[in-house]
């Protein structure tokens, strides 16, 4: 029996491996499920909404019923149908502000830990630049700056968090330049495109993996606080923050609970599955733990 | 020691003068302030004549050097809305965010610091997952919506606390009226700051705990507390000074959605209306003002390095 394991655990793929590690976390797990679940939810709203999203379908600030599951907004609006498409926009501002982030990160990381000297001199003081700037408030000004909407946020959002990862990856390639499978390649005149992206890269993938996920999470965040503040997702469009907005009014704060509590325990819950799959990514990727 | 001192700031000045730089370069894309003014009642002359007072007819480079002249000689420039002097509008305004800021930073202490060191020195039990969970949640709750909650229990259903606001008006000036005004607001910060303070003392101190030294104070029969208090927690004080630098520019930014929420008048507040009224001299001031506090934050983060750990070596 014993032979027969060990000889499971030698066969066994890479990506066998940090699955293996990664279904030890059990809340890890859960997460995985209720966003799996919720992407699928969100993507597949246009089918299984109940109503539409932007149409008047029943009494102003009605009461969950049998009809309306969580209840109609203001101006009469299936709210169960806006959280749905809400967190649809509400993910792909996270998706794709990350995606944007994690492209820039990874490239000027690249470059300034590759060719060091006054690249990455120039680069990290900007990078510096970045970082010293108080983050809500140059989310803020920008968005105050180019017409807050759906794209701009987007690309805003990808401008704002590129730094920790250009950080990592640099430093990742600082240690991968000094180990003799780069050195051997370099010595072997291989192009330095083959060195940088089939070489450096894969073996940097992990940590950005792990860190993009914060970064997914933050911008998350950062999308509600602004929708919230008026300065994010404009309506008629719903994100999961700007259906947070109305209850800045008295009347629906005290009154109509269901128009803003689901919306952010549903920012909650996305967020914090989102943290605890990276947590739990940390671990099963780090290739000291067993 | 001065030398190493030296030398950062004269590395953080020019990043100081590129924040600047994106700063400035960032509202002239944003077009004129004036637009805001425009109206039935104001001709084409009166903006034009007000454009040429404020220097707006300029070269946006030329306006640059103006503005850093000015600052040269200790002048942050006029509000456009309420043509005060930003310093002063900047210093009425800062003694409540730094109030709230403060004891938010010291109530996440108090509550991350054990909660980190219990979980750590409990690893893998029951009270350690709570403890970490309950970090997750910290950092995964967006501070508007947990104050929208705090509201909707303390002011709307209990009426125990005010829902906004520094001071109840005709009771200026009592310091119980103020911290009464102040528990739902630092409770949304010090949670959320709380949140990955505690992961990352509790890994730092995770880490603390595997060293030889922690083994042979143990191996040495010193009891499990005086290992732990004694030896393991002057060393915890590296990460928690890190954790102390790194909290304070997110405070800073972190407080514009809170101060809004509880209309706490501060710079966050400040800086929202100067946003939405475009008033660039005031939201430069703020940049600048949150931009040098952050390098200072490092450079003293860097600084106090040294002193809990004389093993980092500054001059080197």
């Amino acid at each position: 029996m014993a032979k027969e394991k060990t000889k499971d655990l030698a066969s066994e793929s890479y990506l066998q491996t940090v699955f293996r590690r990664f279904r030890r976390h059990r809340l890890a797990m859960i997460s995985l499920v209720v966003l799996i679940v919720l992407v699928a939810a969100a993507l597949l709203a246009p089918w299984i909404a109940p109503y539409d999203p932007d149409a008047i379908v029943g009494d102003f600030g009605g009461a969950p019923n049998w009809q309306h599951w969580l209840g109609t907004d203001q101006i009469g609006r299936d709210v169960l149908s806006r959280l749905l498409y809400a967190t649809r926009i509400s993910l792909l501002v996270g998706v794709m502000a990350t995606l944007i982030s994690t492209v820039i990160g990874v490239v000027l990381g690249l470059v300034a830990g590759y060719f060091g000297g006054i690249a990455d001199m120039v680069i990290m003081r900007f990078t510096d630049m970045v970082m010293s700037f108080p983050y809500i408030l140059l989310v803020l000004v920008a968005a105050a700056i180019f017409r807050p909407g759906l794209w701009n946020i987007i690309w805003i959002l990808g401008f704002v968090d590129w730094p920790g990862i250009a950080r990592l990856v640099r430093g990742n390639v600082l240690s991968l330049r000094e180990t003799n499978f780069v050195k051997g390649s370099i010595v072997a005149g291989m192009p330095l495109r083959h060195i940088l992206f089939s070489e450096i890269l894969p073996n940097t993938v992990a940590p950005i993996l792990v860190y993009a996920t914060s970064v997914l999470a933050l911008s998350m965040l950062d999308e509600a606080a602004l929708s919230f503040l008026g300065q994010g997702v404009q309506p008629p469009a719903a994100s999961l923050g700007n259906m947070l907005n109305g209850a800045q009014s008295l009347t629906i704060l005290t009154k109509q609970p269901w128009l803003w509590i689901p919306a952010g325990l549903l920012i909650v819950i996305l967020v914090m599955a989102i943290n605890f799959v990276g947590d739990a990514l940390r671990d099963a990727l780090d290739p000291n733990s067993r | 020691m001065y030398k190493y001192v030296l030398k950062r700031i004269l590395i953080a000045l020019p990043v100081l003068v590129g924040i600047t730089v994106i700063d400035y370069v960032i509202m002239c894309m944003a077009g004129s302030p004036l637009e805001m003014m425009q109206g039935p009642r104001i001709t084409e002359a009166a903006i034009e004549a007000k454009e040429a007072a404020l220097g707006l007819d300029q070269p946006v480079y030329i306006q640059y050097f103006t503005w850093l002249g000015e600052l040269l000689h200790g002048n942050l420039g006029y509000s456009i809305k309420s043509y005060q002097p930003v310093s002063a509008m900047i210093a009425s305004h800062l003694g409540p965010t730094l109030l709230l800021m403060g004891v938010s930073l010291l109530v996440s202490l108090l509550l991350a610091v054990p909660a980190g060191i219990y979980s750590a020195v409990h690893q893998y039990t029951k009270g350690d997952y709570a403890v970490v969970t309950a970090s997750f949640l910290g950092s995964s709750v967006p501070g508007f919506f947990l104050s929208l909650l705090l509201i909707y229990v303390f002011t709307v259903k209990l009426g125990w606390l005010p829902s906004g606001g520094m001071t109840t008006l005709g009771a200026e000036g009592s310091a119980l009226d103020t911290a009464q005004h102040m528990v739902m607001p630092v409770m949304v910060l010090a949670f959320s700051m709380a949140g990955s303070n505690i992961r990352y003392i509790r890994s730092a101190v995770l880490e603390i705990l595997q060293q030889d030294y922690l083994r042979t104070a143990r191996a040495k029969g010193i009891g499990r507390f005086r290992v732990i208090n004694k030896h393991a927690l002057r060393n915890a004080l590296v990460p928690i000074v890190t954790v102390v630098g790194m909290q304070i520019p997110m405070l800073f930014g972190g407080a514009v959605i809170i101060e809004q929420v509880f209309s706490w008048p501060g710079l966050g507040l400040m800086t929202m209306s100067a946003i939405t009224s475009r008033d660039y001299p005031v939201i430069m001031g703020v940049c600048l003002l949150s931009a040098i506090v952050v390098l200072a934050a490092n450079l003293v983060t860097d600084i106090l390095y040294a002193l809990v750990d004389p093993t980092i070596r500054l001059d080197a």
